[in-house]
């Protein structure tokens, strides 16, 4: 598991790209008060790519809508990208890329078009518009789409036309909401090979929000866990799964007198003949305990081992599965919506 | 070891930083103007397209009006034709605000929000957009109307053109506010749309002269500014630009520009 890697020799300073305290949203949503998000904490270094995770409607993209000036906190401050957030959203806007759920393109736009008036948005001059933008089609494999209109393009071509867009500057920082929901499994693998790029030739701060758990665990240096609307853990995935989760190891034996006697020894939980036990380095505790419970003449039939991902980690955390969570979405969007209402 | 050695290193590779300007309300109009025009440059048949209706009443509703005067196809096409070119720049504009509420509801809109562009801008670029379109097709309808025996009168048509599009720049303007109010509820965009729109166009006289109506037609027309758009473009293209109905006409004009804009800007200042 790659923690920071020793590529971002281009910042060598490590200045806080993203700085909040206390940020805070509360909604007004049928004469009921919905806090959003409550009294979020966080900080982004120059150059780290950070997860959000957690389930539909944890408060994700309330905050990352917060930090990118489309929404007003409630309560709390923010810094983002040496900028502040109330007083100073234009500088944050100009210094950021942004990649939301939707998709950017205008459906009747072509997309090269798209690509010239989002430079021509971020003040860029003409002739430095169009060689950015021929760049980010090549890079971005937009070549055989560049003519056509946005609505004509498939699933994962809009969402790679969506970075396009966002990075048309060149921003310092990228944030992206939930960049591969809905995605097929080859669009999403080759949308992240860009995203993994980008980092390793720019160094570009990345500040995402995904559901999908495994995304966070191999893509993400930090994983910031988020669950009714407060950050509830912050930390390396590998660090998290190792301290919250543990391993699970199961040893099954001939009888349930047998597992009960192995329970009483080693400690666990039982179910027949099956002995479940979580622990920190569970791989290397697994052999010493078959070896063992073998000498007290309590013989193991079979055995697993398997490492702690992080839906185990959200499960220590919160006592629920993300995955069960994932798979009846509630749509976030629609508390959003209400803002202003 | 040099200073440029290191920064030219370094540029190499990061890539310099994109040279972000400030940015101001005139270029940003003249931005979001040059974006919202493109569809129409690469897809002129579109504005041909939404023709279609205005041609529809110049074609399907004309005869009658024309055998209800007695045959006289020449004048009856003077009081009809810019009663038509109203119609397109009332049915063009009211249903702009259609694109932006689609724009709202993929995520277009967004992303031109984090964007460092000026919340008026977005509005005002988008309404200007409308002269285009309108422009060309308030001349294809006078153009069809010639042979047919319409006198053409060219000063008449281009004070005619412009008076219409600072209409439709602001009829423009109140269709995406509209847009921006009803968010992610297509029917209740359409609803407005369809209640309010033939009401104004049959309560303009546009159609139909509304002499012969009962007395609250005739006190709903006064209050329409419609009436007095069609009133102003039926002197001018008759070339009486001297007409009092041309200073009606303007006023009506200019203060559905102003209030759509007005309104318009303030709602786009609070999209979020």
């Amino acid at each position: 598991m790659p923690r920071k890697t020793g590529d971002m020799t281009n910042h060598t300073h490590s200045a806080q790209m993203i700085t909040a305290r206390g940020l805070t949203k509360t909604f007004r949503s049928k004469g009921q008060t919905v806090e959003a998000v409550r009294a979020v904490d966080l900080e982004v270094a120059d150059g780290e790519l950070v997860a959000f995770l957690g389930p539909n409607g944890a408060g994700k993209s309330t905050t990352l809508r917060m930090l990118t000036t489309l929404l007003p906190p409630t309560s709390g401050e923010a810094s983002v990208a040496g900028c502040d957030i109330r007083h100073d959203p234009a500088g944050v806007r100009r210094r950021i890329g942004y990649v939301g759920q939707g998709s950017s393109g205008g459906h009747t736009q072509r997309v090269r078009d798209e690509l010239h008036a989002q430079g021509a948005f971020y003040g860029m001059g003409r002739r430095e518009t169009r060689a950015r933008a021929a760049e980010l089609i090549e890079s971005l494999e937009l070549g055989q789409v560049a003519n056509r209109q946005v609505q004509a393009l498939s699933g994962g071509q809009k969402r790679r036309l969506d970075i396009a867009l966002g990075l048309i500057h060149r921003p310092e920082l990228l944030f992206l909401d939930e960049p591969s929901t809905g995605l097929d499994p080859h669009s999403r693998a080759n949308l992240w090979d860009h995203i993994v790029d980008l980092r390793r030739s720019t160094g570009t701060t990345i500040f995402l929000t995904t559901h999908y758990l495994d995304e966070a665990d191999q893509l993400a240096e930090r994983v910031m866990v988020m669950d009714h609307g407060a950050v509830i853990a912050d930390d390396t995935a590998w660090a998290l799964k190792s301290s919250l989760a543990g391993d699970r190891v199961t040893l099954e034996f001939g009888s349930a007198t047998d597992a009960a006697a192995a329970a009483s020894r080693i400690g666990g939980a039982i179910d027949g003949a099956v002995m479940t036990v979580t622990a920190q380095g569970g791989d290397r505790a697994l052999p010493r305990w078959i070896r063992e419970l073998s000498d007290a003449g309590l013989e193991v039939v079979a055995a697993t081992h398997r490492q702690p991902t992080l839906d185990d980690v959200f499960l220590a955390l919160t006592g629920r599965s993300l995955r069960e969570e994932a798979a009846t979405p509630v749509p976030e969007p629609a508390v959003t919506t209400a803002a202003a209402a | 070891m040099t200073t440029t050695a290191t920064t030219s290193s370094t540029t190499a590779t990061t890539g310099p930083a994109a040279s972000v300007r400030p940015t101001g309300f005139a270029r940003d109009t003249a931005t979001v103007f040059v974006r919202e025009s493109r569809p129409l440059v690469r897809d002129p048949f579109s504005v041909i397209f939404s023709l279609v209706q205005p041609l529809v009443f110049l074609g399907l509703f004309g005869p009658l009006l024309i055998g209800a005067a007695g045959g006289d196809v020449a004048g009856t096409l003077q009081w009809f034709v810019p009663g038509i070119l109203v119609m397109v720049a009332l049915f063009g504009t009211a249903s702009t605000g259609a694109n932006l509420l689609f724009e709202m509801q993929t995520g277009s809109h967004e992303r031109t929000l984090v964007a460092p562009l000026s919340r008026s801008a977005l509005l005002v670029g988008r309404a200007l957009k409308e002269v285009v379109p309108l422009t060309i097709q308030g001349t294809i309808v006078v153009l069809v109307a010639v042979p047919f025996g319409f006198r053409l009168d060219v000063p008449g048509l281009v004070a005619g053109l412009a008076v219409l599009a600072v209409f439709g720049i602001g009829f423009g303007a109140l269709s995406y506010t509209l847009a921006l109010s009803c968010r992610n509820r297509d029917w209740m965009f359409w609803m407005v749309h369809q209640t309010l729109l033939f009401p104004l166009m049959i309560l303009s006289g546009m159609l139909l002269p509304l002499e012969d109506g009962p007395d609250w037609m005739q006190v709903a027309a006064a209050v329409n500014p419609l009436s007095y758009l069609v009133a102003a473009e039926r002197a001018l293209l008759a070339g009486d630009l001297g007409s009092p109905d041309v200073i009606g006409g303007i006023i009506a004009a200019v203060a559905t520009c102003a209030v759509g804009v007005f309104v318009g800007v303030r709602a786009m200042r609070r999209a979020n």
